[in-house]
């Protein structure tokens, strides 16, 4: 089974640079509704396959790419 | 029917920007950025693609920095309310349109200090007029690119140096030129640029923005509106991200997916070839024009100066008659009177009677302009 883990984000137009941005690095995406336990914010979130976890953070952070916070979901399929 | 009124709003418009409005609310209705379920998320992709392709068009880096407005009036509003405070001194040309003109004369009753460059009766624009008048507190410049009543060109980029030399923001309306002059926003030194949907970008009225340069801090601009974002929502303030702090409600989303295939069709068909078509077409109507020895006609009357908009008025007459009876009698469509700009045509000495203005577009032919002058020659002589 794959673990995921989650981006969020604050504006639905940063999820979707981020998104480009990931796809672009050949990493494997998905948006989501933002699950609720982690936001009260309506909208959607980024999910990603846990294993690219270390590689998309330290990709996220080269690049200076916003974002909110990155949570592990834990036997929670979305 | 010759339509010669592309000034006001191109038409017809491009069957892509008509098929794209109907797709995406028939395919993608959802509302961007307030679920999350595949037609809110189909909505906010074409809507962030057309973010992605603006900031390309106008050559910014980052497309959050695009601010969807209802069109340029919107955007300038924005940029021009958003940063000038009372005790600030913002300078503009005698050649705007009162979309530039009246927010400005209402900032004026709130306390900006308002300085106004007259231009040259061509309408043409000294830059060095500009660095005479910038004081210590000159916030902001605002400028259009080229005057809708005269398409006189501004110089753009000599002002933006005088103005940066300065420590103070330029702001251009690209209301009559965008989709007819190559951009590029970082070359020419435009901090703030607003532009309108319906015109030469080809897409539908109701849409259009304001584009921030990519090193201009956002906390000195405040929003215009405030409300729903879909972002942060648990807070009852404004929040501060882009594009969001500027884009409150729900967005114009077929306006959006309509000037995105706009875009699109501009490329395919090349900027520089429309610019070089619309050159054709301007010569012509100004060397037809000058045949009529009781015709005056306003500008620089130079193609390399000005864009394909041609403002003439004829000795004795009414600028009404003329362009009714170019309607009635010859189906050629212009525009007549003071095109809401009534300092450029004081500027350029046609106040309070106006011109008839005469704007051609992507699609006119030569073959429309002969017979628009010809046209023009019989309701002249009769
Ligand atoms: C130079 C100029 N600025 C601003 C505008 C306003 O555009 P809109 O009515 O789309 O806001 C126009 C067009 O009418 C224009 O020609």
């Amino acid at each position: 089974m794959t673990l995921h883990g989650v981006i969020l984000f604050h504006t639905t137009s940063s999820v979707l640079r981020a998104e480009k941005r990931l796809i672009k690095e050949g990493f494997a995406t998905r948006l989501v509704p933002t699950p609720r336990q982690f936001s009260s914010d309506c909208g959607i979130a980024l999910r990603f396959d846990w294993n690219d976890h270390e590689r998309i953070t330290s990709m996220l952070g080269e690049e200076k790419v916003e974002f909110d916070a990155i949570h592990f979901l834990d036997a929670n399929p979305v | 029917m010759i339509y010669l009124d592309q000034a006001a709003t191109s038409w017809p418009k491009p069957p892509e920007v008509l098929k794209a409005m109907t797709d995406v609310l028939e395919n993608a209705g959802g509302n961007p950025g307030r679920s999350g379920h595949r037609l809110s998320i189909a909505a906010a992709r074409i809507i962030y693609d057309t973010r992605e392709e603006i900031s390309r068009f106008f050559g910014v880096s980052d497309p959050l920095r695009v601010i969807f407005t209802g069109n340029a009036t919107h955007a300038i509003n924005l940029a021009l309310k958003g940063i000038l405070k009372p005790g600030d001194h913002v300078i503009t040309s005698s050649m705007e349109h009162n979309a530039v003109m009246r927010p400005l004369r209402n900032l004026e009753k709130r306390g900006i200090r308002l300085s106004i460059v007259q231009c040259a009766s061509n309408g043409t624009l000294d830059a060095k007029d500009i660095g005479r008048m910038v004081a210590s507190d000159t916030r902001l410049v605002v400028m259009a690119h080229a005057s809708n009543v005269v398409g006189t060109l501004l110089p753009v980029a000599e002002v933006a140096a005088i103005v940066h030399q300065a420590g103070a923001l330029l702001l251009v309306d690209v209301a009559q030129t965008a989709g007819i002059i190559p951009m590029d926003m970082t070359a020419m030194g435009i901090d703030l640029l607003a532009f309108t949907g319906h015109k030469e970008l080809q897409g539908p009225p109701g849409i259009g923005g304001l584009v921030i340069a990519d090193h201009i801090d956002i906390a000195q601009i405040d929003p215009l509106i405030c409300g729903g974002t879909g972002s942060r929502s648990e807070s009852e303030e404004q929040p501060d991200d882009l594009p969001d702090k500027f884009e409150s409600g729900t967005a114009n989303l077929a306006g959006i997916a309509g000037l995105g295939a706009g875009l699109r069709w501009l490329k395919d068909r090349g900027i520089e070839e429309i610019c070089a078509h619309l050159k054709t077409l301007s010569r012509m109507l100004i060397d037809g024009l000058s045949a009529f020895p009781e015709v005056k006609i306003y500008g620089t009357l130079d193609p390399a100066r000005s864009i394909a908009v041609v403002s003439f008025t004829v000795a004795g007459r009414h600028v009404s008659e003329i362009g009714f009876r170019l309607d009635e009698e010859y189906g050629v469509l212009s525009r007549v009177g003071l095109h809401c700009a009534p300092a450029a045509h004081k500027t350029i000495g046609s106040f309070p009677e106006g011109t008839v203005r005469l704007a051609p577009g992507v699609f006119t032919t030569t073959e429309d302009i002969r017979l628009a002058i010809r046209a023009i020659g019989r309701v002249i002589r009769s």
